[in-house]
C-alpha cells in the first residue's frame, strides 16, 4: 500500500510533471493568465491524462506487444490520445452544458498537451503494471493542475505589480516560473524518507 | 509480412477509432455555441455595423469562427478589445478605427421633414415619429451608432457627445504628481 | 446609567481639534449678499423647479418640487427675487455645474405663513409626505430624504431607533453645539421618529469627548418624560458611522448588501430630528443648518447658516488667516477641497474648514505597498484595503468586488494609517464609480440588444404579413383575370397563364413611384424651408423690387451673362452642399 501512496505523492510533487520532467509547458505558459481558466484546464486535463495512461496501456499490452509492434507506440498514443479528447469533449458537451462551458475550449487543447503523451511513454519505461500505470497519470494530472493554479494565482498578482516594461508579460512569466522550478526542487529532498 | 500487419494493426484501430467518433458525433449533436454568447456579451450591441457585419450577433459569430479580427469593434473600444482577447486567448490588438467619445444623435426638429427614413435606419427603435410628422430621438435609447445620419434626405441628425453631468461622473484614477524636492531639503539629504 | 456596550473592530483615534469651536454659542449667520440654491441636495430625483425668473418668493416658499418617492422638497432661504435658474458650481469634487436657484435677498427675511403641522390627527403617511415636502432629509452627511426612513420594515418588528450624535469626525462640533442648545427640540424630533417606527426602544449615541452635549440630552429627555436612553460611546472614529454606532449600541452587525432596517435597526442623526420638530411643531421647512466654521481661522465656531450661502463669504465670520488657501467641506477624513470657494452652502454642509498649508501639510509622495496589513487592522469593516488597493490599481474590478469594496465606507481610516502614505480612499472611489459605469453601460447594452431583436421580429413579421397580403391581392387579381379569360376564352383566344402572372408587378409599381414622388416632393418642401430659414436680402421685397429684379434677370440671360434659369436655380443648392 505504503507503494502505492509513494508512487503518488512522488508524481505529485517529487517528480512533477512540469517543473521537473519539463512536460505541458505549453498550457502551462497559455492557459494559465487567469485562475478560473487554470481550474478548467486542471480538471480537463487530470481527466484526459487518467484515462490516456489506462487505455495506453491496455493498447500496450494487448496489442502491441503481442504483435511484436513496439516501435508504433508513439504513433498509436497519439491516435488514442486525440480520439479520446474529441469524444469526451462530444460526451461532455451533450450531457453537461456547464462543464463544457468551463472546460469549453480547453480540451481540444489537451491533445497538443505533450505531458498527456510523455506519461503514458514514462509508465512503459518504468515498466509499471495496469495499476501503477493509472496511479503515476493521475498522481501526474494532480501535479500538472496543481502548478498551473498557483502558476496562475502568481500571475494575476503580477498582473497589478509594477513590473518594468520589458518584463511584462512572457519575460516576467518565465522568470516566475524558473523560481517556481526552483522551489519544486526542494521536494527532491522526500526522496530520503522513503 | 511484419510490415503488412502492422499496416492492419494501424488500419483497424484507426477504423474502430473513426467508426467510435463517428457515431458520437451523431449520438452527441449539440445545437447552439455558448462561445458566440459570452462574444457577444462583450460587444457593446449598439447594432452600428462598424466592424462590417449587420449587427453585433453576426460579428460575435464570425469572430466565434475566427474569421474576423477583435479590433474591429470602435463604440467597445480598446476595453473590448482586451476583454474578447482575455476570453479567446488572442492577442491584442490596437483598434482598427478611432476611438470616439460617446455620443447622441439629435434631430434638428425645424428642418425634420418627417420622411420616417430615419425611423426605418434605426437599429433600436430609438426613434419617434410618423410619416410628415416631426420626428425626435430619444436620448436614454440611443446607442451613437450614427445609421441615421446617411438616410436622412435633409441631413436634420448630428450626432453631439454626452456631456459630463454629476449623474455621470467618475472619479478619475488617483495620479500622483511628482514634483521636485525643494532645494533646501534636497541640500540636507546631500 | 450602566449599559453594555459592544465595539467594533478596527478604528483611529485622529486628534480631535473640536475644543476651538466649542468655546462660543451658535451664531445667527448674517444674510448673504446672493443665495445660490442647488436643487438637487439629497439622494434620489432631482426636484423640479417650480419657481420662473423674476418671481418674489419668501422665506421657507417652495422652489423645488420633489421628483419620486426618494426626493425631498427645495425652499427659498430667504425672501428675495429669484435673478436665475440654471447651472451654477456645486460643492462636489469633480467641480460641476447642476441646476441652481439664485435668490437675490430684498433684506426683510420674511417668512411665509407658517403654521404647526397636526400631529395628533395625522396619519403615518400624512406624516412622511409632510416631512418630504419640508425637505427632511439625513443632516448627518447621506443626505438620504427622511421620510424615505419612516417606514418600518413589514416582516422584521423595529427593535431599536438609533440616534447619532456620535459626530466622530476631526473638527466638526455642529452636532455637539446642537444638542448643548437645542436638545429639547432633537427629543422631541426623536419623538415624531418614534411613532411612526414604533420601535422596542431608543438609544441615543453621543461619544464620550461631548459630556455636555450628553447631559443636555439626558435633561432634556427627562423634560420630556420620554424613557429614551442616552449613551455615552467610546471615542475612535469612525464611531459616528451608521453600521459602527448600530454595532457598539446594539451589539448587530448588519451584513453586507443588507440594510439595518432588515435586523430591525433604524439610526438617524440629531440635526435630522432637530429639523423634522422644526418643521412639524413650527411649519418651518429645511431652510438653514448648523455649520462649523474652523480650521485655519481667528474666530472658530459655529453658525445657523442659510442653505445657499456662498461658503467664501460666510468663511469671512470666522476670520480666516491670510494664509488660507481652500475650503475643505467636511472633515479632515471624508471631507473634500471644494472646487472653488464660492461654491453654495447644502444640506449636507456641516463643517467649513481653511485649509492651509501649515495645518494640512501636503502628504509626502505615495510609496509601494508592503503589505504591512495596518489598513486591515483600522478597517472598520474588516476589509482588506490592501488587496482592495492592489486590484483597484491594476483595475481588475472584478476582483475588488470579491474582496466587498460596496461594503466601504470610505472612512479613510486605511489612508490615515498607511506607513506609505498610499490614498487608498481615492483608488476605492475610482474603482467604484467604474463599476457603476460599467453596470450602467451593461445595462443599457442588454436594452438596446432586445430591442435590436425586437426591431427584426417585428420586421420580419410584417414581411410575411405584406408577401400574404400581395399573394392574397395577386390571388384575387388572377381570379378576375382568370374568369375574363375564360369568358374570352369562349371568343377563343388570350392565354391565361401570362397574364395572371403580370399583375403582382403592377400592383408594386404605381405604389413604388407614388412613393418616390412623395419622398422627392418633401425634399423640395425641405429646401425651400431650410432656404427660407436663411436670410436673404432678397427676403422681403416690395412688388416693384420683385419687378425690377425680374427685369434685370430677363436682360442678364438676354446678354448671356447668366445661365437659363433652370440653371441659375440649380446654382444656390451646389454652393450649399460646397457649404
Amino acid at each position: 500500500m505504503s507503494h502505492y501512496i509513494f508512487l503518488l505523492v512522488g508524481a505529485v510533487l517529487v517528480n512533477n510533471v512540469v517543473l521537473v520532467k519539463i512536460l505541458g509547458l505549453c498550457p502551462f505558459m497559455g492557459v494559465s493568465k487567469k485562475l478560473e481558466t487554470a481550474y478548467g484546464m486542471g480538471a480537463a486535463t487530470t481527466f484526459v491524462l487518467t484515462l490516456a495512461t489506462g487505455s495506453s496501456y491496455i493498447i500496450d499490452h494487448f496489442l502491441l506487444i503481442p504483435f511484436g509492434l513496439e516501435y508504433l507506440r508513439t504513433l498509436s498514443f497519439i491516435v488514442t490520445i486525440a480520439a479520446i479528447v474529441q469524444l469526451t469533449e462530444m460526451v461532455i458537451a451533450k450531457t453537461s452544458p456547464t462543464l463544457q462551458q468551463t472546460l469549453g475550449i480547453y480540451l481540444p487543447l489537451i491533445t497538443t498537451n505533450c505531458a498527456v503523451l510523455g506519461v503514458p511513454l514514462i509508465n512503459i519505461a518504468y515498466g509499471y503494471d495496469f495499476v501503477e500505470s493509472l496511479l503515476f497519470g493521475a498522481g501526474s494530472a494532480i501535479g500538472f493542475s496543481g502548478v498551473l493554479i498557483l502558476f496562475a494565482g502568481i500571475r494575476e498578482r503580477i498582473e497589478g505589480a509594477d513590473v518594468p516594461q520589458h518584463f511584462r508579460g512572457s519575460a516576467i512569466a518565465m522568470i516566475t516560473a524558473g523560481l517556481m522550478a526552483l522551489a519544486f526542487m526542494g521536494f527532491a529532498g522526500l526522496d530520503k524518507y522513503q | 509480412m511484419d510490415i503488412l500487419l502492422a499496416i492492419a494493426i494501424m488500419a483497424l484501430g484507426a477504423v474502430v477509432l473513426g467508426a467510435a467518433l463517428g457515431f458520437a458525433s451523431i449520438k452527441f449533436k449539440v445545437e447552439g455555441d455558448p462561445l458566440v454568447e459570452k462574444i457577444e456579451a462583450i460587444l457593446p450591441q449598439t447594432q452600428c455595423g462598424q466592424c462590417g457585419y449587420p449587427g453585433c450577433k453576426p460579428y460575435a459569430e464570425a469572430i466565434a469562427k475566427g474569421e474576423c479580427d477583435i479590433n474591429l469593434c470602435p463604440p467597445g473600444g480598446m476595453e473590448g478589445v482586451q476583454r474578447l482577447a482575455d476570453l479567446l486567448g488572442r492577442e491584442v490588438k490596437p483598434l482598427e478605427a478611432e476611438e470616439k467619445p460617446k455620443q447622441v444623435a439629435i434631430i434638428d426638429e425645424n428642418t425634420c421633414i418627417g420622411c420616417t427614413l430615419c425611423i426605418q435606419a434605426c437599429p433600436v427603435d430609438a426613434i419617434v415619429g410618423a410619416a410628415k410628422q416631426m420626428h425626435t430621438i430619444i436620448a436614454q435609447q440611443c446607442t451613437g451608432c450614427e445609421l441615421c445620419l446617411p438616410p436622412c434626405p435633409v441631413e436634420c441628425i448630428r450626432m453631439e457627445v454626452i456631456p459630463e453631468t454629476l449623474d455621470n461622473w467618475k472619479w478619475k484614477f488617483p495620479v500622483i504628481e511628482i514634483k521636485a524636492a525643494p532645494a533646501q531639503a534636497a541640500a540636507e539629504i546631500v | 446609567m450602566l449599559m453594555n456596550l459592544f465595539k467594533f473592530k478596527g478604528g483611529v483615534k485622529p486628534p480631535t481639534n473640536k475644543t476651538q469651536s466649542t468655546g462660543r454659542p451658535i451664531a445667527a449667520a448674517p444674510l448673504p449678499s446672493h443665495l445660490a440654491v442647488p436643487l438637487h441636495q439629497s439622494i434620489g430625483g432631482t426636484p423640479r423647479p417650480v419657481v420662473a425668473v423674476g418671481d418674489k418668493v419668501l422665506k421657507g416658499q417652495l422652489i423645488g418640487e420633489a421628483d419620486g418617492w426618494i426626493s425631498a422638497a427645495v425652499h427659498a432661504p430667504t425672501s428675495g427675487t429669484v435673478v436665475a435658474v440654471g447651472p451654477g458650481k456645486q460643492p462636489h469634487p469633480s467641480g460641476l455645474d447642476a441646476d441652481c436657484v439664485f435668490i437675490e435677498p430684498d433684506g426683510r427675511d420674511e417668512w411665509i405663513a407658517r403654521q404647526p403641522f397636526d400631529l395628533v390627527n395625522a396619519t403615518p403617511d400624512a406624516v412622511r409626505h409632510y416631512l418630504q415636502q419640508s425637505g427632511v432629509v439625513g443632516l448627518g452627511g447621506a443626505v438620504f430624504p427622511t421620510h424615505g426612513k419612516l417606514t418600518p420594515a413589514k416582516t422584521v418588528p423595529m427593535q431599536e431607533l438609533v440616534i447619532n450624535g456620535a459626530e466622530c469626525e476631526p473638527f466638526i462640533t455642529c452636532d455637539d453645539l446642537l444638542m448643548r442648545e437645542r436638545a429639547i427640540d432633537i427629543v422631541r424630533g426623536i419623538g415624531v421618529f418614534r411613532d411612526l417606527l414604533q420601535p422596542q426602544k431608543v438609544l441615543i449615541g453621543i461619544e464620550d469627548n461631548k459630556p455636555e452635549a450628553a447631559a443636555a440630552m439626558r435633561a432634556a429627555v427627562e423634560a420630556c418624560g420620554e424613557d429614551f436612553v442616552v449613551v455615552q460611546v467610546p471615542t475612535l472614529y469612525p464611531a459616528g458611522g451608521a453600521k459602527q454606532l448600530i454595532r457598539v449600541l446594539t451589539g448587530k452587525e448588519v451584513p453586507a448588501a443588507k440594510r439595518s432596517t432588515d435586523l430591525g435597526v433604524q439610526c438617524f442623526n440629531v440635526a435630522t430630528a432637530y429639523t423634522a420638530w422644526r418643521a412639524i411643531a413650527h411649519g418651518e421647512p429645511v431652510v438653514s443648518r448648523i455649520v462649523t466654521l474652523t480650521g485655519n481661522v481667528r474666530q472658530p465656531g459655529n453658525y445657523e447658516v442659510l442653505i445657499g450661502t456662498p461658503m467664501d463669504e460666510l468663511l469671512q465670520l470666522a476670520q480666516p488667516n491670510p494664509d488660507t488657501d481652500g475650503i475643505v467641506m467636511g472633515g479632515p477624513m471624508m471631507g473634500f477641497l471644494v472646487p472653488e470657494p464660492a461654491v453654495p452652502v447644502i444640506k449636507a454642509t456641516n463643517c467649513l474648514i481653511a485649509h492651509s498649508e501649515r495645518l494640512f501639510p501636503p502628504k509626502a509622495p505615495e510609496m509601494p505597498c508592503i503589505r504591512c496589513g495596518a489598513c486591515a487592522q483600522a478597517c472598520p469593516h474588516e476589509l482588506q484595503p490592501f488587496e482592495l488597493y492592489w486590484h483597484a490599481r491594476a483595475k481588475d474590478f472584478g476582483k475588488t468586488q470579491q474582496y466587498h469594496i460596496f461594503d466601504c465606507i470610505e472612512c479613510g481610516c486605511c489612508s490615515f494609517v498607511c506607513p506609505s502614505r498610499i490614498p487608498l480612499v481615492q483608488y476605492f472611489r475610482f474603482a467604484k464609480s467604474e463599476i457603476w459605469a460599467r453596470e450602467k453601460e451593461k445595462k443599457a447594452a442588454d436594452e438596446a440588444k432586445t430591442r435590436f431583436e425586437f426591431k427584426q421580429f417585428r420586421e420580419e413579421r410584417e414581411k410575411a404579413e405584406k408577401a400574404e397580403k400581395l399573394a392574397k391581392a395577386a390571388a384575387a387579381q388572377a381570379a378576375k383575370k382568370a374568369a375574363e379569360a375564360a369568358a374570352a376564352a369562349a371568343a377563343g383566344d388570350a392565354p391565361a397563364v401570362a397574364v395572371a402572372e403580370k399583375p403582382a408587378d403592377l400592383t408594386v409599381d404605381p405604389a413604388e413611384a407614388a412613393k418616390k414622388a412623395a419622398i422627392a416632393a418633401a425634399m423640395a418642401r425641405a429646401k425651400a424651408q431650410r432656404e427660407a430659414a436663411q436670410p436673404k436680402n432678397t427676403d422681403a421685397l416690395t412688388p416693384e423690387q420683385a419687378r425690377d429684379m425680374a427685369e434685370i434677370e430677363a436682360r442678364r440671360v438676354q446678354a448671356g451673362i447668366a445661365d437659363a434659369p433652370a440653371e441659375a436655380a440649380a446654382a444656390p443648392t451646389a454652393t450649399k452642399t460646397e457649404e
